[in-house]
């Protein structure tokens, strides 16, 4: 077992585990470290999960990140149209990015400040609405603090617990917010009223620090793990995975 | 059979002032952008543009034609967010109506199988239901009887209104006089539902070629827009630059990173559109040569 293990890769184990045992579902990762975890994934202990090739088409076998088509064989077309069949079918566990999430899952990706003026225009809501009451949906958050563990966020896109709870049971049927995981730690909705819990935190990182960078009291069951680190084997599998250490770049350790 | 072609000019002459109108394609690739800067050009304003979102938004905001944007996103693939549309909206000059991109395609399709809305999940607890006060839920009227699906009894979806629109653009690697187009890029995207949503439809082309001889230049599945669906055809040639129109052209990263620097400041936009927008196709294709040989 390796002593040191740079932040990135205990984050890129971490999205890996989101997909353990998600079956022949296809994994849609937003965000250089979850698109690494996604393939680390399906590598190892999720061998029938399906990937696509961020075009039109489902890839076959795990290419390495920034591979070009050469790289890999197509399986099956994926165009953007028929993406939603597989979304409204349930067949799916998307890990989103957030800007903003809060104590019940809400997620924000649309914009901060208000709606005719807003202060910061962001990419708009995407499938959020649609994917967090159908299909499995994490989120990944690459710069845990305050500003993005926030008390309310400013749009609702993703749709948290209290949200979906409150509209009704059309929202409820398939609502499944399952993780987040950010630079600092993994965190799932087992808390009171499915309210964010603490699962681990990544080796290097306080439980003071992953606190102090929450703005909402985060549940906290005993003595907190440490995220697990990667085997050998998986380590071999990310030099190979990621040969020019991308994931370096979306998390500083 | 009727010859559909028609020039840019003609096509921005059948729109008007205070149109709703949808742009095919997604993000910055295969946007029917010749058609884009026809509009950019034209005296047409208080547009609503309806849009898997890309350069064609921002290209549109900044040049004023635009009041309202329906969408689920603006983005330029390699460049997350389009400095133009952020500056419009962070400036309260344009209107956001927010859909789930699923929703989007809901929207389309009822406007295109002329039926009032379609219903779904998408958008159940989300703010764009909460902010936008003319959508509306409906209740599951199986809640009894031999279609009953008990644990959908009593449940609410949002009842997607029919996205009508009053044009449509789309971009296609090739069409024939009549109409007829090919799709070759990997994604089709939602242009058959834009056009079929649409009172009045154009289909730009690499290349236009000879009624019905479609099927010479790729599978018949990849004739996948039929004339039905088309008012007027447009040659365009390299008409989706700087997006991508695969496999004709991949998108122009370097001539991307110009449009976004454009927008640094009124200098930086006054050159690039005095360059790049406000000259005709020829114009264009000249001043991306040079900028090319410039860069080279």
């Amino acid at each position: 077992m390796t002593e040191t293990v740079s932040r990135a890769t205990s984050c890129t184990v971490a999205c890996a585990e989101v997909w353990r045992d998600a079956g022949e579902v296809m994994a849609s990762p937003f965000g250089t470290i979850p698109a690494l975890g996604a393939r680390l994934a399906r590598a190892t202990f999720s061998p029938d999960l399906v990937l696509t090739d961020g075009e039109a088409a489902l890839m076959a076998g795990t290419a390495p990140l920034g591979a070009g088509p050469d790289a890999y064989t197509l399986e099956a077309t994926m165009t953007y149209r028929r993406v939603f069949d597989v979304v409204w079918s349930g067949r799916r566990h998307i890990m989103m990015m957030a800007s903003q999430v809060d104590r019940f899952g809400n997620q924000n990706i649309s914009a901060i400040g208000p709606p005719d003026r807003p202060k910061v225009q962001l990419v708009g809501c995407r499938g959020g609405p649609g994917n967090s009451v159908n299909h499995p949906t994490s989120y990944w958050v690459p710069d845990h603090s305050p500003r993005t563990f926030i008390d309310t966020v400013d749009v609702v896109c993703g749709v948290g617990y209290d949200r979906a709870t409150a509209a009704g049971p059309g929202a409820l049927r398939f609502h499944d917010v399952r993780r987040v995981v950010s630079n600092l730690g993994v965190f799932d909705f087992g808390g009171e009223g499915h309210s964010m819990r603490l699962v681990s935190v990544h080796p290097g990182v306080a439980l003071a620090d992953v606190v102090a960078a929450t703005a909402f009291p985060l549940a906290i069951d005993g003595d907190v793990p440490e995220t697990r680190r990667p085997t050998d084997a998986e380590l071999a599998l990310l030099d190979e995975l990621d040969p020019r250490g991308a994931r370096e770049r979306e998390v500083k350790s | 059979m009727a010859d559909k072609r028609v020039s840019a000019d003609e096509v921005v002459g059948e729109l008007r002032s205070g149109m709703t109108i949808g742009i095919g394609g997604w993000g910055s690739r295969r946007k029917p952008m010749s058609l884009v800067r026809a509009l950019c050009r034209s005296d047409l304003t208080d547009l609503t543009l309806v849009s898997y979102g890309g350069p064609d938004v921002g290209l549109l905001c900044a040049t004023g034609k635009v009041t309202r944007v329906v969408c689920g996103f603006v983005t330029l693939d390699s460049v997350p967010l389009d400095p133009h549309w952020r500056a419009a909206r962070q400036e309260g000059r344009v209107a956001l109506t927010e859909f789930d991109e699923g929703l989007v395609y809901l929207g389309l399709q009822a406007a295109a199988w002329r039926v009032p809305f379609l219903p779904s999940r998408a958008g159940l607890g989300a703010d764009l239901l909460a902010r936008n006060k003319d959508l509306r839920t409906i209740d599951s009227p199986y809640s009894d009887g031999p279609y009953a699906d008990g644990a959908d009894a009593g449940a609410s979806f949002v009842a997607m209104p029919a996205l009508r629109l009053d044009a449509a653009l789309v971009h296609a690697n090739r069409a024939d006089t009549a109409g007829n187009a090919q799709l070759l890029s990997p994604d089709p995207f939602f242009d058959e539902l834009f056009l079929g949503a649409a009172d009045r439809r154009f289909v730009s082309a690499e290349e236009v070629v000879e009624a019905g001889t479609l099927a010479e230049h790729g599978p018949i599945s990849s004739v996948s827009i039929h004339r039905m669906l088309v008012d007027g055809v447009v040659a365009a040639p390299g008409g989706a630059h700087f997006t991508a129109c695969l496999p004709e052209y991949g998108r122009d990263e370097a001539f991307q990173r110009a449009y976004v620097k454009s927008a640094a400041d009124p200098e930086s936009w006054a050159a690039f559109r005095n360059r790049f927008v406000d000259v005709d196709d020829d114009g264009y294709r000249r001043a991306v040569a040079e900028t090319v040989e410039e860069t080279a």
